[in-house]
C-alpha cells in the first residue's frame, strides 16, 4: 500500500461574520496560500480535488459548484464533493490515491453558517419522519446528552468548565481563533444556564471560514521536496440515527476508528478532537483512552471556534502543523458529523522522514 | 393489532428556514452599477484577461479574483436563445416569448435575459440587441432594470466573433 503524505495546510481566520464575502471569495485567499505553500499554480498541478461543504448553511442549491470557480478548472479537472466536513473529503482522496488512480490531491472545506440559525439548520440533518419535523435543535440534543453524563455521576459542571477555560486559554496561542482570553473554570460556572445544562460557553460559537489541504503519495512529496507528515491510518465508522438506542454517555465509533486507524500502536504525543461541546471533549477523550501524556486540543479545538464543514479537516491540519514545526512526533485527529457525535473519524499522523 | 391499517404515503413536514443571503463583496459592486444604470463587467488586471458578467469574484479559468472592473454597453449580441411557451410566474411578458444567452459589447460571456420587440420566428444567433430600460425611478439592485432587449438595425456578428466584440460595439 502507498504511504500518503500531507504537504500543504492553509485556513483563513476563524470568524463570527464573513461578511460580505460568498462562498468562492472566502476560499480563493486560503487555496492561494495553499498552492504557494506546496509550490505550485493551482489545481491544474494535482490529480484530484475533493471538497467538503452543505448547502443548508448559506441556503443555496448546488452552492458548492461556485467553489469550483476558485480553482482554475479550465481545462477540466478531476473534482468531487462530499455533502460533510472535508475530513471525509480528505477519505474519499486519500482513497483516490490507494487505488493509484491519483499521486496527489487537494481538499477543502468551507462553510459560512452566520447566514442562517445554525442550531436550527441542523435539525433538518435528523431523521425526516420524526425528529426533523420536530425541529429539535443540535443544542438541545446536546444537552440532553450533558444532562445524561451529569446525572450518571461521569462528568461535573466544573469539569465541563475546565474543558472550557483550557480551550481559551490554548486558543490565545491560535492566530486563527474566534474565542481566547485567559478565562477561568470559576468565570464559566459563573455564567447563567443557556440551554441547561450548558452554559453559551460549553458550546462552540457560530463561525465562517475555509480551510485547504494538499496531500500526496510519499514518493511525490520528497520529490517537491516539501516537510510533510504521512497519514499511518484513518478510518470512520457511524452510529444509528436513533438516539434513543445509542449510549450517549460513550463513543464507540470513534473508539472503533481509532482502533482501525492504528491509534494503539504508539505514543500519542497530541490529539486534536472536534468536540463541538465542552462534555463530549470528556467523552472523547475517554473513548480514546487518552491520558495526560497527549495533549489535547492545543489550539483551543472548536470552542474557540467551528468552522461547519471545515473543522474536521482542520484538526487534521492542527496536528500536521505540530509535527511538521517538530513539536509532536505522532498525533491523532479527530471528526464528527450528526446529532451527539454520531458519525467519527481518526486519523492518526507520524513524522515523515525529512520533517 | 388485528384490523388492518391504511398504507401512509405521505407525511407533510414543511421546511421553513430564514436566512440573511450575501452575494459577495464582487456582485455587490456589480450591483451597486447596476442600480445606477451602468452594466459592469470584472476581470483579472491583466491584458487580455477574460470579462465576466455577472461576476462572482473569481475568474474561473485561473481561479484569481476579478479585481478590475470594466464598464461594458448595452448593446449585445445574441449567442442563443430559446422560444418559451409557459409563463413566467410573477412576469408581465406572455408567451411565446425569448429567453436568450446574449454577450455584452465589451464581455466575453453571456448572460441570460429576455428579447422582446421582436418577431420570435426572426430571432437568429448573431443578431444585434439593445438593453430596454426600465424608467430610472424604478432602478434597484437588479437585473431587471433591463426590461427586456430589442433588435437593433446593425449587421449581423459573425459566429466567430461573438463574445469578442469591444466595447465600443461593431461595424459590421
Amino acid at each position: 500500500m502507498r504511504d500518503i503524505a500531507i504537504c500543504a495546510y492553509q485556513q483563513t481566520d476563524i470568524v463570527s461574520d464573513a461578511g460580505a464575502q460568498n462562498e468562492v471569495e472566502l476560499i480563493m485567499p486560503v487555496l492561494g496560500r495553499t498552492f504557494a505553500q506546496a509550490g505550485i499554480n493551482n489545481a491544474q498541478d494535482v490529480d484530484f480535488v475533493c471538497s467538503g461543504s452543505c448547502d443548508y448553511l448559506q441556503g443555496a442549491a448546488f452552492a458548492f459548484v461556485l467553489g469550483v470557480d476558485a480553482l482554475g478548472a479550465v481545462p477540466p479537472i478531476k473534482e468531487s464533493h462530499v455533502e460533510m466536513d472535508a475530513a471525509w473529503a480528505l477519505y474519499e482522496a486519500i482513497l483516490k490515491i490507494r487505488m493509484g488512480h491519483a499521486n496527489s490531491a487537494l481538499v477543502y472545506g468551507f462553510g459560512k453558517s452566520s447566514p442562517g440559525e445554525l442550531p436550527i439548520v441542523l435539525s433538518q440533518q435528523l431523521d425526516p419522519y420524526y425528529l426533523a419535523p420536530l425541529w429539535v435543535d443540535s443544542i438541545s440534543l446536546a444537552a440532553l446528552q450533558a444532562r445524561l453524563m451529569l446525572e450518571q455521576g461521569l462528568i461535573t459542571e466544573r469539569d465541563m468548565a475546565e474543558v472550557v477555560s483550557r480551550s481559551r486559554r490554548n486558543a490565545r496561542n491560535n492566530p486563527h481563533a474566534q474565542l481566547k482570553g485567559d478565562i477561568s473554570p470559576e468565570d464559566v460556572l459563573a455564567e447563567e444556564t443557556y440551554v441547561s445544562p450548558l452554559r453559551k460557553s460549553d458550546c462552540c460559537p457560530v463561525s465562517d471560514g475555509a480551510c485547504a489541504m494538499i496531500i500526496a503519495t510519499v514518493d511525490q512529496a520528497q520529490a517537491w521536496g516539501l516537510p510533510y507528515a504521512v497519514i499511518s491510518g484513518i478510518d470512520h465508522c457511524i452510529e444509528t440515527h436513533n438516539l434513543g438506542m445509542r449510549d450517549l454517555t460513550d463513543s464507540v465509533s470513534t473508539r472503533m476508528a481509532a482502533n482501525h486507524a492504528g491509534m494503539n500502536a504508539g505514543k500519542v504525543d497530541v490529539a486534536e478532537l472536534y468536540a463541538p461541546f465542552s462534555h463530549q471533549e470528556l467523552i472523547l477523550t475517554r473513548a480514546l483512552g487518552l491520558d495526560a501524556e497527549t495533549q489535547v486540543n492545543p489550539s483551543g479545538g472548536v470552542l474557540a471556534g467551528n468552522l461547519m464543514m471545515a473543522s474536521g479537516l482542520s484538526r487534521i491540519g492542527e496536528v500536521f502543523n505540530r509535527i511538521v514545526n517538530g513539536e509532536a512526533q505522532r498525533g491523532i485527529a479527530h471528526a464528527t458529523s450528526g446529532p451527539c457525535l454520531q458519525h467519527n473519524l481518526v486519523a492518526v499522523l507520524e513524522k515523515g522522514e525529512n520533517a | 393489532m388485528s384490523e388492518e391499517q391504511d398504507v401512509v404515503t405521505v407525511i407533510q413536514a414543511p421546511i421553513y428556514l430564514k436566512y440573511n443571503f450575501t452575494a459577495g463583496a464582487a456582485p455587490a459592486r456589480f450591483l451597486t452599477q447596476l442600480k445606477k444604470g451602468k452594466l459592469t463587467g470584472q476581470c483579472r488586471d491583466e491584458p487580455g484577461a477574460p470579462v465576466y458578467i455577472p461576476p462572482r469574484g473569481s475568474c474561473p479559468a485561473t481561479g484569481k479574483p476579478t479585481e478590475k472592473e470594466v464598464e461594458l454597453s448595452d448593446k449585445a449580441t445574441v449567442q442563443s436563445f430559446t422560444i418559451v411557451h409557459i409563463p413566467i410566474p410573477g412576469n408581465a411578458i406572455q408567451p411565446p416569448f425569448i429567453v436568450a444567452n446574449l454577450v455584452a459589447d465589451g464581455a466575453n460571456i453571456s448572460f441570460i435575459h429576455l428579447m422582446s420587440e421582436c418577431v420570435n420566428e426572426e430571432v437568429h444567433i448573431g443578431q444585434r440587441v439593445q438593453a430596454v430600460w426600465k424608467p430610472e425611478a424604478e432602478w434597484d439592485y437588479a437585473m431587471d432594470n433591463i426590461k427586456y432587449f430589442k433588435p437593433i438595425d446593425e449587421p449581423d456578428v459573425p459566429p466567430e466573433q461573438i463574445g469578442k466584440l469591444p466595447v465600443t460595439g461593431w461595424e459590421g
